[in-house]
């Protein structure tokens, strides 16, 4: 299928990329070549076929409710970018999500 | 004598440290040595950081992204003083290591060759890391990649492109392919690598190098830096399939932090190795035996199918009816994946900010900023197959068309009890040939995706020389895949050992060769004969 | 379902999305404490902060407690089921998805009974479909720095990942509610059924349990009408005035001709009031897909029973257990929700009777605890002490008003003396002795002559005066019953 440019605005939003005018245009077709090739897989895998998420069907793979000992604080907040009150910082949030 | 010990397996160099012919300190040092001299880096401080790509000379390979000098000698050093101690070591005590930079290790950046993460020193080790410390293999440092695991080339890297050893102008495949390129040019006896699609069996195939791709789930994920969980599988390279063996008896190991860890023993794959290939089936798969292969691979195929007759071991015909919808449905599940895998760079943990006056734009600019053009087609391809409307058509169709093609591999593993293929359908390419189309690239992946789809283990090893189609009289390494079912990798190196016995390849390209006589001149001219 | 008039011809339809975080010793996904109240980001790990290549794995202890508190409310539990990622963008939020539960919750098809007061003063019970009950994890916390401390107006915002991770559930009702009463009358007792069971504080206050509520309204018989989403209901309170609140505005602006915008609206408890917080121009699109990272949950029968087994009383059985031995249902209510049932049984266990224990408990325990700002736990009383403490009413020892001194005395020690050695200690005991008694009564019959004439007269409501200057001569420890005996006999 096609992806328009309006479409590749939107999965763009989605997935949180900044694009420019430049690059929907690249990518509009790029993106519809993918999928017209990954379309293929519609071509088999009738109803009757359960999905695979994993190659193992392992299960119930859980672990004892028992504390580890946390990570220290300089060590995580060592890599953030911007970093007040031992909390990592960012600009102000607009939308709320969740 | 550091010439010569850049030359020797590490089973060899093993041997020699534990007789005491050589030190740690030594054979590492030797290792490094070989680096300064052939890779491109600025031999200084603790960590040695790799030059800019354009201050990378013409004859510089450029698998290292950093070189953890320091620490690598103080392992070293650390071992030396145990053994003189008698402290009982692994096998692999002392043998130097390359590690893939989507592998997180304590105290030195792990980049995975994106720029989002650039100087990132991850808090915690990864487990395969641990396991390999534990071993006392020697950490020499982190090798380029494809950005975020994901290209078959190297070419996707922010930090400049590996070059192949056996012609430097060419690709050592990707996405690991400076760890291919490391041990390929005797910088390492060993590395690390992590295959998704294809990503340690291709650059090993371009790179004349025997590289393994483990039964899913039993090498531990915890700290590899996720592309596409389901399939995202390290392991290991060598120089041979022992060296292989060795290094993956260490790194497979059950671990209560990934979840998806097989529980079950996994297999020994050194018990059986030298039993020779009597009484195995080999299977041809019928889809994967050479339409759309170049000339050369699929000659060289051909008389890997031979030899194994010679050898004993019983060609059977299988098929794999759903193999050639493995590629379309591996770039639909791989992106879909990873487009949630990589939400996490945003900005606000670690890594790359963009500054903008609130945290959506922040998020959005840090990312155009950060993921190259690959990353960022793959997340819009996998957030587009995960979207509202798409998912059936997309994700859910691929994931049946996985079951699918694990069928296949169970009914094709009932009269073979190793299948083989060629690993790629060509002999390493020219860099900057394949980057302007992504589907050209992808294809690459056509042979080894199925295997990465079912979770079997996989390997590729040299099966031989072929001619570089755009360059008549270069010749190049070609590799052979074999494939195994779920836990039986045993096998499959069982196969790959007798194969490798009776072919006698040199895995050393000319100019590493050439180097370990004590000059460094790449050149093609002697890499070996073709036949014609 | 029967038709419930929330105003003249109109009908409110309100469904509750109740998330619970459990009281696990650690996070849903790694061996962070859960401990609420630490230093920022002090409660963190690799996992927890989403750093690349760090993985979940799921805790045992979160399983059991969702499939216990999925049977408390009368839920299925799925034999196979596993988790999704429910991928969008939100800084506090360190993997920018959540591990949740999708199209395969654990538990499906509950119910809750809720009984509700009518205006006769007879209980009514509803019954509240629940449709699901998922596993999912918390969220971090922002911290809005700006002018106004709230999202709106901040110019950054910080974060801290100790909550983050935390496991949670989300039980989710059916739109089957009618009114607030219902809708508040579920909250506690789902309130009290997460309490009972143990799976967590459920503390509205500290965000142990939070609620939202999808709320609409429709004409009687007409088809569900647009519903908009609650947020930042902070107690039982709040949830009942936002409902009546939101149904009002939705009534008001249909009335006007308008129409209902499909948005997410956040109460404001001082105006009162709901307002937009965002408005949902489309469904967001949150992509599921099955977590590769994690495996299937499988529920055997077996193991569903062993679950099964550790159930505790629910508060409707106790409820009920209470009501068979005459203890009025409000009482009732508030031994349930107070956790107050363990000292009930012990003194009832202890010889004595079920209504006076409800009594004390939820009277005079109760009233004297809040003056103090202590719980039962820690004034040390014991439902031993209470029995014993009945049984010296009982038997005359002390009078009700005495008896009131020495439970504060009890509570005083802090359960380190009983209610008989404190009496002792501290004098408390009724003065029944009755020669000094029959001194005290003919001082007080000599010096009220004037009273004693009208009682004479006929007047027995005058004898209570009298009694009242024994209690004062006595300082309150005179029998009343033997004061009032030994009066009328001096009289005569």
């Amino acid at each position: 299928m096609a992806l328009s440019p309006d479409e590749v605005r939107h999965v763009a939003r989605l997935a949180r990329l900044a694009v420019t005018d430049e690059e929907v245009a690249a990518l509009s077709p790029q993106l519809s070549d993918i999928l017209g090739y990954a379309e293929q897989v519609g071509e088999v895998a009738a109803d009757d076929v359960p999905p695979t998420t994993h190659p193992f069907a392992l299960t119930n793979v859980t672990r004892p409710d028992e504390r580890r000992p946390s990570t220290a604080r300089e060590d995580i907040l060592a890599a953030a970018p911007s970093v007040e009150q031992d909390r990592f910082s960012v600009p102000r949030i607009v939308a709320e999500e969740g | 004598m550091a010439a010569d010990l850049v030359t020797r397996s590490a089973t060899q160099l093993a041997a020699a440290l534990a007789a005491g012919e050589v030190s740690a300190r030594e054979v590492v040092d030797a290792h490094l040595d070989r680096i300064a001299t052939t890779d491109g880096v600025v031999a200084d401080g603790d960590v040695w950081a790799a030059k800019d790509a354009g201050a990378l000379g013409p004859d510089e390979v450029h698998a290292f992204l950093q070189v953890t000098a320091t620490a690598a000698r103080g392992h070293a050093d650390d071992i030396d003083r145990r053994r003189a101690a008698g402290e009982v070591l692994g096998p692999l005590a002392g043998v130097p290591l390359a590690l893939k930079d989507v592998l997180t290790m304590r105290g030195a950046p792990t980049t995975c060759g994106s720029k989002m993460l650039e100087g990132w020193i991850p808090p915690y080790d990864a487990t395969v890391t641990e396991l390999l410390r534990a071993a006392d293999v020697v950490v020499l440092g982190k090798t380029n990649m494809d950005e975020f695991a994901m290209g078959s080339s190297t070419e996707n890297s922010a930090y400049g492109d590996t070059r192949n050893p056996w012609d430097l102008d060419r690709v050592p495949g990707g996405s690991s392919g400076g760890s291919a390129s490391a041990v390929a040019a005797l910088q390492a006896p060993l590395s690390i690598g992590t295959d998704t699609g294809g990503s340690i069996r291709q650059p090993a195939a371009l790179t004349g190098l025997v590289g393994v791709k483990p039964t899913y789930g039993t090498v531990s994920r915890y700290g590899l830096v996720a592309f596409a969980s389901s399939l995202d599988q390290a392991g290991p390279f060598a120089r041979s399939v022992e060296d292989a063996a060795q290094l993956q008896s260490i790194i497979q190991h059950h671990d209560p932090r990934d979840s998806t860890s097989v529980p079950q023993a996994a297999p020994d794959v050194l018990a059986g190795l030298k039993d020779g290939l009597e009484g195995l089936r080999i299977g041809v798969i019928s889809e994967l035996r050479g339409e759309g292969y170049e000339p050369g691979v699929a000659r060289v195929y051909q008389e890997a199918l031979e030899r194994f007759e010679r050898l004993g071991a019983e060609i059977v015909e299988v098929s794999l009816p759903h193999a050639a919808y493995g590629l379309p449905a591996y770039y639909l599940i791989a992106p879909s994946e990873c487009s949630s895998n990589l939400a996490r760079f945003d900005g606000v943990r670690y890594g790359l900010r963009v500054d903008a006056p609130t945290a959506e734009e922040m998020n959005a600019a840090t990312r155009a900023q950060g993921f190259g053009p690959e990353v960022k087609r793959r997340i819009m391809i996998g957030t587009h197959a995960l979207s509202s409307g798409y998912f059936d058509a997309y994700y859910l169709q691929a994931s049946k068309v996985r079951t699918l093609i694990a069928r296949d591999f169970q009914a094709a593993f009932e009269s073979a009890d190793v299948l083989v293929s060629p690993t790629s359908p060509s002999v390493a390419f020219g860099l900057g040939t394949k980057t302007a189309d992504p589907i050209a690239m992808y294809l690459n992946d056509v042979a080894t995706v199925p295997a990465s789809l079912a979770g079997i283990p996989a390997l590729s090893l040299p099966a031989g020389l072929a001619e570089a189609p755009d360059q008549p009289g270069t010749a190049l390494p070609v590799g052979l895949q074999m494939m195994a079912p779920l836990l039986r990798d045993d096998v499959m190196y069982r196969a790959a050992w007798a194969f490798e016995q009776d072919l006698s390849f040199d895995p050393t390209p000319a100019g590493p060769r050439a180097l370990a006589a004590g000059s460094w001149r790449p050149t093609t001219a002697d890499n070996g004969e073709v036949a014609r | 379902m029967t038709v419930v008039e929330f105003r003249d011809g109109w009908e409110l339809v309100v469904g509750l999305e109740v998330h619970v975080e459990l009281a696990t010793n650690t996070k849903m996904w790694c061996g962070c404490s859960t401990v609420f109240g630490g230093d920022p980001n002090t409660n963190v790990c690799p996992v927890c902060t989403g750093q690349p290549g760090a993985l979940p794995v799921v805790n045992d202890q979160a399983v059991r407690d969702a499939a216990l508190l999925g049977m408390a409310l009368n839920g299925e539990v799925e034999e196979h089921c596993w988790f999704h990622r429910k991928n969008y963008f939100y800084p506090d939020m360190a993997k920018n998805y959540q591990i949740s539960q999708y199209d395969v919750p654990l538990i499906h098809d509950g119910y809750l009974d809720v009984e509700v007061e009518l205006e006769d003063g007879t209980l009514d019970t509803r019954r509240v479909g629940i449709e699901r009950l998922h596993m999912e994890e918390d969220t971090g916390k922002s911290l809005h720095v700006g002018d106004t401390g709230r999202l709106h107006g901040a110019d950054r915002s910080l974060i801290d990942y100790n909550r983050c991770g935390i496991p949670l559930l989300e039980v989710v009702s059916h739109p089957d509610i009618r009114d607030a009463e219902t809708a508040q009358g579920y909250l506690r007792e789902l309130q009290a059924i997460v309490r009972a069971t143990g799976v967590s504080d459920a503390r509205m206050d500290q965000g142990s349990i939070r609620c939202d509520a999808n709320v609409s309204v429709r004409r009687i018989g007409d088809d569900l009408g647009t519903r908009t989403e609650i947020k930042n209901l902070n107690s039982v309170r709040s949830l009942g005035r936002a409902i009546v609140y939101e149904a009002d505005r939705q009534i008001a602006v249909l009335e006007d001709g308008g129409t209902i915008r499909m948005e997410t609206r956040h109460w404001d408890e001082s105006k009162g009031v709901t307002e937009t917080l965002r408005v949902k121009e489309s469904v967001t699109d949150y992509r599921y897909f099955p977590d590769p990272d994690l495996v299937g949950v499988v529920s055997p029968p077996e193991w569903v029973e062993e679950i099964r087994a550790l159930m505790p009383e629910l508060p409707a059985a106790i409820r009920a257990r209470l009501s068979e031995a005459g203890v009025p249902m409000a009482q009732a209510i508030t031994l349930v929700s107070g956790e107050l049932m363990p000292w009930f049984d012990e003194a009832v266990a202890a010889g004595a009777d079920a209504q006076a224990v409800a009594n004390w408990l939820t009277g005079d325990v109760a009233g004297q605890l809040s003056t103090e700002g202590l719980t039962l736990e820690d004034s040390g009383l014991t439902g031993t002490h209470l029995a014993e403490l009945i049984a010296l009413v009982d038997d005359g020892t002390l009078s009700t008003k005495l008896a009131k001194e020495v439970l504060a005395g009890v509570i005083e020690e802090r359960g380190a003396k009983g209610p008989a050695a404190v009496a002792e200690d501290r004098g408390l005991q009724q003065v029944s002795d009755e020669g000094e008694l029959r001194a005290i009564v003919e001082q007080v019959v000599a010096t009220n002559a004037a009273t004693v004439e009208d009682i004479r007269a006929g007047n027995n409501k005058a004898i209570g005066a009298l009694v009242g200057q024994v209690m004062k001569a006595t300082k309150g420890q005179a029998d009343p019953r033997k004061t009032n005996e030994l009066l009328r006999e001096v009289i005569g």
